[in-house]
């Protein structure tokens, strides 16, 4: 990275760190930060439109909607979610193979489970076989996106759904009064309302979002973690420069990094918390007004 | 092989006892069954050690962080911060790899003799490193509940009690700890049920199976990569979860109905259980 990194004279000096921590192999675990914050970015949003879609579901009058919503929304618990992203990935992965072997090879005549063996045709195969190396990590990603999301989706679907009756009955009575239909006041009353009694359940969820994203590594993405393994350990693929076994310092330095990531997301939330606190028929919402009057 | 010796050979190889091998081919419900029962005993042992342990820690730890004094508060302050703030999936990496270093560091300190390097060998183990980790966590977690607990005791139960002349130890044991116990209990039965799903991480994380003797998601998993077929190992580690998890809820349901005894039965608080995702 530097120009004196050529210099064989740094190897014993200080200095020598600032070219081993700029190297090619460390660019690239600079870059799955990037990873972290992709999931985050894309995860947070599918997964509070999951649960809006599983709160309105819960609440709808059509009785099979209601039971698919509150089914979806009930699944997660009692059961570790690790399950779950273990067994959603090998899911989506075996089902997406399964519905394009149907429809691609129709004339195919084995069967898909052949003892220990999950065998779809060639063309099936998700994704292609000589695919470029960035489709497959593309597609990885986007599996343990979706796994994420429906198991997050759920969580923020009972918190929604608590958030939604949590709304003042008089408040939604008041609108029907005024001749708002079903929907008028689902979209006008209802929703911007019920957001302040969502926020302390949906920032915990973003707390734990936060802290599951590790489990990343497990679903075979190269994360942080995945990289901080590579990098810190004495024999590895990614093995540039022969050093002792690391990995306690680079797993300092992720610790560090989730301490302050958790850190900053709780005063943003709080700030958050009191800016949609204003004028609202709660008791910050009044602690609000009685400070500014 | 039938149920019978699927049973006999796999009911306790999670601890050792039994078959050697892992069934490889031919793979039938029963085994499958009986192993991910049998890796469920780790489970039990990591959730019920680390709870119980953990339990009288995170009150001292609540204690101390309602500490008006900086020395005994700040402590608890942070360590409450580090084990809450971080995942537990990176305090598991971040603890093997100190327990591995330890040894490393230990040949210069052999003057301690044999009884120093055998436990820092067990330290790297999972049954002792992995448990000192989540005690730790569930301490941290807990602890900000009972802290929670102990600041919303309602004003006059102390009062009352400097009324009544206690004051000091007797107080604490009297009033504040049964009243903080009575707000934190439904809290804490969640905080509980959580603990046993973040025992599934022990062996995710880089706590090696020492002689494939793993918890029930291990097990689950190896089924699953040997039959590759998910839609029967993992249904299964979920029924027993699900069975564990409502055990864990009769018993803290239990023990709620305890500490409310002197109310009327028609105004204790039934406890609402929210369990949530792993940490």
């Amino acid at each position: 990275m530097f120009a004196f990194c050529t210099d064989p004279d740094t190897l014993s000096t200080l200095r020598w760190f600032s070219c081993y921590l700029t190297n090619g192999a460390h660019m690239l675990f600079y870059q799955s930060f990037l990873v972290v914050f992709a999931l985050l970015a894309v995860t947070a949003p599918l997964s509070l439109a999951f649960g809006f879609g599983a709160a309105t579901a819960s609440r709808s009058p059509v009785a099979p909607l209601r039971w698919i919503g509150q089914g979806y929304t009930s699944m997660v618990r009692g059961v570790p979610d690790i399950v779950f992203f273990l067994f959603f990935v090998l899911v989506l992965d075996q089902g997406i193979e399964y519905l394009r072997h149907v429809i691609v090879c129709p004339e195919w005549d084995e069967p898909i489970y052949q003892g220990a063996n999950f065998l779809v045709c060639q063309d099936a195969r998700t994704p292609q076989g000589n695919a470029p190396q960035w489709v497959h990590e593309v597609y990885g990603f986007a599996l343990a996106v979706f796994t994420y999301a429906i198991v997050f989706g759920a969580f923020c679907g009972n918190v929604l759904f608590g958030a939604m009756r949590a709304v003042p009955r008089a408040q939604l009575e008041t609108a029907e009064a005024y001749g708002m239909t079903r929907a008028q006041v689902f979209r006008r009353v209802l929703v911007p309302q019920m957001w302040i009694y969502a926020l302390p359940g949906l920032s915990n969820i973003w707390m734990i979002l936060i802290k599951a994203t590790p489990l990343l590594f497990l679903l075979g993405i190269e994360d942080i973690v995945y990289w901080a393994r590579e990098l810190g350990g004495s024999r590895t693929s990614a093995f540039q420069y022969p050093h002792p076994d690391w990995r306690f310092w680079y797993f300092l330095g992720l610790l560090v990094f989730y301490l302050a990531f958790t850190r900053v997301s709780e005063i943003v939330l709080a700030r958050l918390t009191a800016r949609l606190s204003h004028g609202q028929a709660t008791a910050a919402g009044e602690a609000l007004r009685k400070a500014a009057a | 092989m039938s149920c019978a010796e699927a049973f006999q050979a796999y009911a306790l190889r999670s601890i050792g006892i039994g078959e050697r091998l892992l069934p490889r081919s031919d793979i039938t419900l029963c085994e499958q069954v009986v192993l991910i029962g049998s890796g469920m005993i780790w489970n039990i042992y990591f959730g019920l050690l680390a709870l119980s342990f953990g339990f009288v820690f995170a009150v001292t730890l609540a204690v101390a962080k309602a500490s008006p004094r900086w020395p005994v508060r700040k402590p608890a302050e942070w360590f409450i911060f580090l084990f809450r703030g971080s995942p537990l999936f990176i305090q598991f990496f971040m603890a093997y790899e100190t327990f591995v270093m330890l040894p490393r560091l230990g040949v210069e300190f052999e003057l301690f003799g044999v009884m120093i390097e055998a436990e820092t060998r067990w330290l790297a183990r999972a049954w002792l490193g992995a448990l000192i980790v989540l005690f730790c966590n569930t301490s941290a977690y807990a602890a900000e509940i009972f802290y929670g607990a102990l600041r919303s005791v309602p004003k006059g139960d102390l009062e009352a009690a400097d009324a009544y002349g206690l004051s000091g130890w007797k107080k604490f044991r009297r009033i504040t700890f049964p009243t903080t116990m009575r707000l934190a209990w439904p809290a804490y039965t969640n905080e509980a049920i959580f603990l046993f799903h973040a025992t599934a991480l022990v062996f995710f994380s880089s706590f090696p199976a020492f002689q494939q003797r793993g918890d029930a998601l291990y097990y689950a998993n190896y089924f699953a990569d040997r039959t590759f077929n998910p839609f029967i190992p993992y249904p299964i580690v979920a029924v027993y979860f699900v069975l564990l998890t409502l055990c864990i809820i009769w018993l803290f349901g239990a023990i709620n109905t305890r500490l409310n005894r002197h109310l009327p039965s028609d105004q204790r608080r039934k406890l609402r259980i929210r369990p949530q995702v792993i940490r």
